[in-house]
């Protein structure tokens, strides 16, 4: 019988996956719950793990880091260009940590945990915690501990815990990387004593406990979670990070189809829609709410691998990136949704990135390159396509096909499924033509250059070398961004990448999400839903 | 029996095979966003992908022997857990589904068959046949846009159960049988609701085979020398109908009707995807694109097991009835 | 797709030779389609299939490769008949043009299993014995096989190519033109023709090639007919997944997998003329393989 009263008082609370388990729970919850406190989100991707740094965990399961984990630090809150608000990249705020020091040669870095933070089970947060958390980070291999290399964070060595609320990083060099580094999904904080009771000495960081089970302090906890189908958050009152959320609980429910998923956010059966295709925030943009907003530090490109013969004629490549018709793609296949990176000024005065490229669309101009280099008559290139992203690369690559066609460079596209498009493009790097996409979280363009212009780096799929890029990124990295060398530095890099254009940008792409019922929508770098400051409208 | 030991042997090598014969490399795969060549490494050697393929395939058959399927990377789970939990999602559909379509296409044939050559059975004919003509996929999007979006009258297309019903207590996994047990019966309608369009889909896509055997096999039937004899004897027409031809008939039927079963339920992959119901077809297809060895394996040896099972219950089925039939001469 | 579940030989079995079908076949077929005007349509729908698929490329008004950025999205008018695409294309050009590839995909497809199955089957069911217990068991595997998933791994596992898909389709048939050939094969092998041209000298390939394989067509041939529309049904299903047919190729499955993306935001007519095309080929199939049936059901001979 209490089921039942139990099911009339929770019209819309999600209660699918509830099983008798956490019936309790539902029975205590107020008749008068109001639908307020529940929202109900859809994507299209399946969350696969509740544990970041285990192997084979997807992007999607980023989320459940942020959601259920705390960090020591944060990042703030700004006013988003194109509407809605931001996550903040230029301040760092407390999250677990109430405050830091930096010593005076930035070598040692030092934390003090707020007090009154608590883990799910009412635990103290220490820094035996934070220090167990990193030490996994940095030893598990795979991403975890590739991203936390980036921040100057490579040994447990590195990490100490002076007393319960004391928690010291010492740094090999110092890097501007490593305090927006904390800040990003990895180094979230378990809750050791757990983690370790559930240890076994095969599996010393629990990987098997936590991939089901998370054992953290954020600001909701897991209250079901199906993969495949759906994960519910459901918010922890103690939280300690920061505000309170508005919300109770969470349903994220996982809907293959993306016409499935714009029907049940036009008729509102669903409050929020999470990475909507461009096509729909275009077309929904009356009807219910959409927030996109350009994904800081990243761009869409069209690929030119130095590898294929061709394409090691910087003429070639420029007769390419003159002969894409960049508004028709930006159009067709973005729905205008992002920023345009083409028609730049010739001269590079801002070290702004992702930027306008100086090309535009001249077939005039294409012709002349072309015409200089030794590939007049044109040649035949495969162009590659990844099957997951065809959304925006199929339009983008039957455009280009045809616009190049008449260069006389003749392509045939090449659909490649997910599990292969990783290794062939970025790994083996053998796609003499293709589209790529590469975001850097941490938004430094050195950044965005150490990891698509160095030769050898992952997202270099244009197997790019030029010894002065290899140098100028070596310089500017770990360089404080007020260092007078900076900004010269990252400008030359601009105009080399322009000159040799290995990849040719096409637009700043959009994260586009619907609300129909749900407002205070976040953009985060990572690209994923944060829902800590959402609340019904 | 003895039959289906090499079939599940084969399967299993065939299988196996397949899935190594994928493209992509899995380890990249899994290895995350920025994974280098040594953290791919290190992925390739946790899952087991540095060994030779036969140390792979002996270690994949002791496993398999200790009733272990391993891991599906992209869902986290062993792929039994997952199997056992998504297999009664599609069974549900493909039941519900084939008994609707029964419904239909039996009367169906029947009446095609009592009235060969007439409008009646071409327009049987045309009608079951514009449905198998159809891509399923194709079908469930026209569907949902007029049943859910357009007019609202369809539940949100998104699985099993909406938001407001609890989930029945587990004890078949099938949403319909365990509401039922808990004497749920708004649970019950829940989840019949959800259940309508998609067997629809389904539904008019297995029509065709069924009103068609049934009708050519009543034909058949009603032409042969003993059913002139009863006719003769002075019998009414329904009960020549209902007793005699249709008993008669109801063999080639139920052979259809297995085979239009597994084969559906391989099928459905596609109508699961349209409306997130969260089944096996979904499933394979997930981990097909993802290279995701393991949960193919997995899945295709659930379904080859399925279909010896079908086979065997259709023997049994034969012989209930018509008992002259034996277990001998079923070819 | 399930259409060739159907289609056992149950009363499709004309056991007499082959002399007493060849009596009068033509006034035969005139009769069953005199007498039954849906297979009289089936033939007709036919021919406007095959007049598509030969002259499509001169019919089609617009390059159906083409793309217009200033039309883009249009809902069908006079000047685009099926109206355009995402990039501008126009969609009555190629679903016009996508016929001779459907066409191609299934009848390659299905010829290929046809010629095998039938030869393997041949065999089995000739010569018997250990060959046929192998091959049983074979054959078995692979219908044991999820049909769809196995041509998904397939294609995914060599790539997808037109021929790829071909294969795929073709392979997933095969086990039901084999388990049919043989069985019919089986049943004539000691009749009366058969043993009398085996008692007048003949060799057993002889025999099998020349006497008892000929008679095995009539049914076979419906299977035929419904494995083309089931073949061009499957590519579809490929294309839903993202392993059809390369892009920018026309093609019928993959324009309606991509245009069902476009129907709850209201552009219906990128998913519903091509998948009108796709019905249209697969009904005309279909009709056309129970009408073949009448014609070869000697049931309806007067």
């Amino acid at each position: 019988m209490n089921r039942k009263i139990s099911r009339r008082s929770l019209l819309k609370v999600g209660a699918t996956a509830i099983t008798a388990s956490s019936l309790s729970f539902l029975k205590i919850l107020p008749a008068s719950a109001a639908a307020g406190d529940v929202l109900v989100t859809v994507t299209g991707q399946t969350i696969n793990s509740l544990d970041l740094h285990r192997t084979g965990t997807n992007r999607a399961s980023y989320q459940v880091a942020v959601n259920v984990y705390d960090r020591l630090v944060s990042f703030g809150t700004k006013e988003a260009v194109g509407g809605g608000m931001s996550y903040d990249y230029a301040t760092i705020e407390p999250e677990l940590a109430e405050s830091w020091t930096v010593s005076e040669d930035g070598l040692l870095l030092t934390f003090k945990i707020k007090s009154d933070a608590k883990f799910h089970d009412g635990k103290s947060v220490t820094a035996q915690d934070v220090k167990w958390s990193f030490d996994r980070a940095v030893s598990v291999g795979g991403f975890p501990t590739v991203q936390m290399k980036a921040g100057g964070l490579i040994r447990p060595e590195q990490f100490t815990a002076v007393d319960d609320v004391t928690f010291t990083i010492a740094l090999d060099k110092p890097s501007k990387l490593t305090l927006p580094d904390l800040a990003v999904p990895i180094p979230f904080v378990i809750n050791s004593e757990v983690a370790k009771a559930n240890a076994t000495p095969e599996d010393p960081w629990a990987m098997e406990y936590l991939h089901k089970t998370p054992a953290g302090s954020g600001a909701f906890k897991v209250a079901a979670w199906k993969p495949g189908e759906q994960l519910i958050y459901e918010r922890n009152d103690d939280w300690a990070g920061g505000e309170l959320p508005g919300i109770k609980r969470l349903v994220l429910r996982e809907v293959a189809s993306p016409a499935t998923r714009r029907a049940l956010i036009e008729r509102g059966d669903v409050q929020l829609s999470f990475n909507i295709p461009n096509k729909d925030a275009k077309e929904l943009a009356g009807e219910v709410s959409v927030i996109s907003t350009p994904i800081e530090n990243c761009m869409h490109v069209l690929g030119l691998n130095t590898t294929f013969e061709p394409f090691q004629d910087p003429d070639v490549r420029k007769a390419m990136a003159y002969a894409i018709p960049y508004e028709e793609i930006f159009q067709a296949a973005a729905y205008g949704r992002g920023e345009r990176l083409w028609g730049g000024a010739a001269k590079v005065d801002s070290t702004e990135w992702p930027r306008k490229s100086p090309y535009e669309y001249d077939m005039d101009k294409a012709l002349d390159h072309l015409g200089k280099s030794a590939f007049s008559k044109g040649f035949d290139v495969p162009f590659s396509i990844s099957l997951g992203l065809s959304d925006w690369m199929e339009p983008t690559a039957l455009l280009i096909q045809e616009s190049i066609a008449k260069l006389g460079i003749k392509s045939e596209l090449e659909k490649i499924p997910g599990a292969n498009w990783r290794t062939a493009a970025l790994v083996e790097k053998r796609l003499p033509l293709h589209l790529d996409n590469f975001g850097g979280w941490l938004n430094y363009p050195c950044y965005y250059f150490f990891w698509a212009y160095q030769h050898g780096h992952l997202f270099n799929s244009s197997n790019y070398k030029n010894d002065e890029v290899e140098a100028l990124v070596d310089e500017t990295l770990h360089m404080s961004v007020e260092d007078p060398d900076y900004a010269p530095k990252i400008m030359r890099l601009f105009e080399i990448a322009f000159e040799d254009i290995p990849r040719i940008p096409l637009w700043q792409p959009a994260l586009n999400v619907a609300t129909n019922g749900a407002q205070g929508y976040e953009f985060w770098f990572h690209r994923q839903l944060d829902i800590r400051g959402l609340t019904s409208a | 029996m003895a039959q289906t030991i090499p079939v599940v042997i084969g399967v299993v090598v065939i299988s196996f095979l397949l899935t190594r014969a994928l493209p992509g490399d899995p380890a990249v795969y899994f290895a995350g966003d920025a994974a280098d060549a040594a953290s791919i490494q290190q992925v390739r050697e946790a899952l087991g992908l540095d060994k030779s393929m036969p140390q792979q395939f002996l270690i994949y058959v002791g496993d398999l022997l200790r009733g272990d399927l391993g891991q599906s990377l992209s869902s986290g789970q062993p792929v039994l857990t997952d199997l056992t939990y998504r297999l009664p999602a599609s069974l549900e559909l493909t039941l519900v589904a084939l008994g609707l379509s029964c419904l239909i296409a039996i009367p169906l044939g029947v009446l095609a068959a009592t009235r060969p050559g007439t409008w009646v059975d071409h327009l049987c004919r045309v009608l079951v046949t514009a449905g198998v003509s159809l891509p399923t996929f194709f079908t469930g999007v026209v569907l949902i846009y007029f049943f859910y979006y357009l007019t609202g009258w369809a539940p949100a297309p998104l699985g099993r159960l909406d938001f407001i019903y609890i989930e029945p207590d587990r004890v078949t996994g099938f949403y319909l049988i365990d509401s039922l047990l808990a004497g749920d019966i708004e649970t019950f309608l829940g989840a019949l609701k959800q259940l309508i369009l998609p067997s629809i889909t389904l539904a008019l896509f297995t029509m065709a085979p069924i009103a068609r055997m049934t009708r050519s096999a009543m034909i058949s039937a009603l032409s042969s020398d003993y059913i002139r004899t009863v006719r003769a004897a002075g019998l009414s027409r329904t009960t020549i109908l209902r007793t005699y031809a249709f008993r008669n008939a109801l063999l080639p039927v139920i052979t259809t009707l297995g085979m239009v079963f597994s084969f559906s339920l391989g099928a459905n992959v596609l109508v699961e995807r349209v409306f997130a119901w969260p089944g096996i077809g979904s499933y394979a297809v997930d981990a097909l694109v993802a290279s995701d060895y393991a949960a193919v394996q997995g899945f295709v040896l659930a379904m080859a097991l399925l279909f010896v099972f079908v086979n065997l219950l259709i023997d049994l089925l034969y012989s209930v009835v018509d008992p002259r039939i034996g277990f001998a001469d079923n070819e | 797709m399930s259409s060739d579940l159907g289609t056992a030989s149950v009363v499709a079995t004309p056991t007499q030779p082959a002399s007493y079908q060849s009596q009068s076949t033509l006034a035969h077929i005139i009769y069953v389609l005199r007498d039954n005007p849906v297979t009289l349509i089936a033939f007709i729908m036919l021919s406007v299939l095959v007049v598509c698929a030969l002259f499509g490329h001169w019919i089609a008004p617009y390059d159906p490769l083409a793309t217009d950025s200033s039309s883009i999205l249009q809902p069908p008018s006079s000047q685009h008949w099926f109206g355009t695409d995402n990039v501008g294309r126009d969609v009555f050009s190629r679903v016009l043009v996508a016929t001779r590839l459907d066409l191609q995909i299934s009848i390659m497809a299905v010829s290929l299993s046809f010629v095998i199955g039938a030869t393997l089957g041949a065999i089995a069911g000739y010569w018997g014995g250990w060959i046929d217990i192998v091959l049983s068991r074979f054959l078995d595997t692979i219908m044991a096989f999820p049909l769809f998933v196995l041509a998904m791994g397939i294609v995914a596992a060599l790539g997808n190519t037109v021929e790829n898909i071909i294969y795929a389709t073709a392979i997933i048939n095969i086990p039901f033109y084999a388990r049919l050939i043989r069985a019919e094969v089986n049943l004539r092998r000691d009749s009366g023709f058969a043993v009398a041209a085996k008692l007048s000298g003949n060799s057993d390939l002889r025999v099998l090639v020349q006497h008892i394989f000929p008679n095995t067509l009539p049914p076979v041939m419906v299977q035929v007919s419904l494995n083309l529309g089931w073949a061009i049904l499957n590519a579809a299903g490929l294309s839903f997944i993202g392993l059809g047919v390369r892009p920018p190729t026309p093609e019928w499955g993959i324009m309606v997998a991509e245009g069902a993306n476009f129907i709850v935001s209201g552009e219906w007519w990128m998913a519903v003329f091509p998948g009108l095309a796709l019905m249209f080929a697969v009904f005309t199939f279909n009709l056309l393989g129970d009408g073949l049936r009448d014609i070869v059901d000697p049931r309806k001979r007067k």
